[in-house]
């Protein structure tokens, strides 16, 4: 399943990577995939910017915007005029 | 550990070294299941938290796997079910009674949570290897390589889905692409409508209310019918809180607000072509039914598993003026047709 193209803050810096392989483990939608000694990101729009590829790279070759996909969240952050979050205080988006 | 996890599951302790480790199995009680249940359909506050630490199932020796994951009683059941007739260690963190996923996002199932339970339950000197598997969407919260270095246990990232987890424990620990990707299939994204519609009832209630008091005012206490002033709202209800949800895929538009709003249109058309209202009243349902709808499905993304923060901001950027225009159009319309139908000019 697709959703809209060419919004997410993934940025990939191949010079920084080691071909750890770490990314592609991680990665529930597959968006890297090995090249050669290294990786490279061959399906952006898949990116969920769940953030677990930059939090396993440990040559910081990665770095994106991680945050909740959700509209209920993002909608309560604007009416209280914060940051969106789960605050999960209701058995919502989470669980 | 003087409180036991508070899983009816808890069948005594092994006893090591003076520190009492819960000892748990793999059943899956009718109790487990029906407090699943109920959490599914919103229904009841129980605490679904187990205490955080660490467990034995069944009676591991040094030896066995150590599987990482949340103190939230859902996951700790499906963890357990799925490790039937093994033994191992469970190592459970405090994301206060959050599942892994949602956790990691918000750091609770995170790498100091998980050095600390190392810490705290001496897994060192209970376990010979250094080896941990941790639920692969346990990631966005671990940095695998931090926690290599302060505690020396080294991560292996396990399948995606725990009925996965055996097939991975018998491969010796090799995922295959399939385990690693994360799936939306329909049997996952029907488990999820129970409780968009439990929650979508305020927004309901609100619709209904703006579509009985008009009629109230336009056509008096005689005008107020359960076909055209609450039926709809039932409509949109079922279009984007359920039927978008159900056929996500098959629907066109990549953003859910315009999956939610064609579902509408499509059944609202079909609604009005039914059962001939007037016409104030066919562009107020229609105008409401889609912008209700879209509502709806755009809040479905939180739900989703392939929706990113960006994608759905952009989305909403169109989505809220969208939806706000549809009802400003649904006042306006049914106000003006109304008058003029008065006026004998339709």
């Amino acid at each position: 399943m697709r959703y809209l193209k060419d919004v997410v803050t993934l940025e990939f810096d191949p010079e920084r990577c080691s071909g750890c392989g770490m990314c592609i483990e991680v990665c529930p939608h597959e968006v890297f995939v090995p090249a050669g000694e290294i990786v490279e990101v061959q399906e952006r729009d898949r990116c969920i910017e769940c953030g677990a590829c930059m939090i396993n790279c440990a040559s910081g070759a990665i770095r994106v915007q991680a945050g909740v996909g959700c509209a209920a969240a993002i909608l309560d952050g604007i009416i209280r005029n914060k940051e969106p979050s789960c605050d999960c205080s209701s058995a919502g988006c989470c669980s | 550990m003087s409180n036991c996890c508070s899983s009816t599951s808890c069948c005594g302790s092994l006893p090591d070294g003076g520190v009492r480790i819960p000892q748990v199995d793999s059943m899956i009680t009718r109790s487990d299941k029906l407090k699943r249940l109920a959490f599914r359909l919103g229904i009841g506050r129980m605490s679904l938290t187990v205490s955080p630490g660490l467990y034995a199932l069944g009676s591991p020796g040094p030896e066995d796997p150590v599987l990482v994951s949340a103190n939230f009683k859902l996951t700790f059941d499906q963890l357990r079910g799925s490790l039937k007739g093994r033994k191992a260690w469970l190592l459970i963190l405090d994301t206060k009674g959050i599942n892994v996923w949602c956790a990691a996002g918000k750091g609770t199932f995170g790498t100091e949570e998980l050095i600390r339970q190392i810490e705290n339950s001496g897994l060192k000197m209970i376990i010979s290897h250094r080896e941990l598997i941790l639920p692969q969407l346990g990631a966005p919260g671990i940095q695998a390589h931090e926690v290599r270095r302060r505690s020396g246990f080294r991560i292996h990232y396990g399948p995606v889905s725990l009925e996965k987890l055996g097939e991975y424990l018998e491969s010796g620990m090799k995922a295959t692409r399939e385990m690693r990707r994360k799936t939306f299939t329909l049997p996952e994204r029907a488990k999820l409508i129970p409780l968009e519609l439990v929650q979508s009832w305020k927004v309901c209630a609100g619709a209904a209310a703006l579509s009985l008091i008009l009629t109230l005012i336009l056509h008096g206490a005689g005008g107020l019918t359960l076909l055209y002033d609450v039926l709809p709202v039932l409509i949109a209800l079922a279009s984007g809180a359920c039927i978008t949800p159900l056929l996500l895929p098959y629907i066109p538009g990549r953003a859910f607000f315009l999956k939610g709003a064609f579902v509408g249109a499509v059944l609202s058309g079909l609604f009005v072509a039914l059962s001939t209202p007037l016409l104030s009243q066919t562009i107020f349902i229609l105008a409401t039914v889609v912008a209700v709808s879209s509502f709806f499905a755009m809040n479905f993304t939180g739900a989703s598993t392939f929706t990113s923060l960006s994608g759905v901001k952009k989305e909403m950027r169109y989505a809220l003026p969208f939806q706000a225009a549809l009802i400003l159009i649904a006042l306006a319309g049914r106000i003006l047709a109304e008058v003029l139908q008065r006026g004998g000019a339709v």
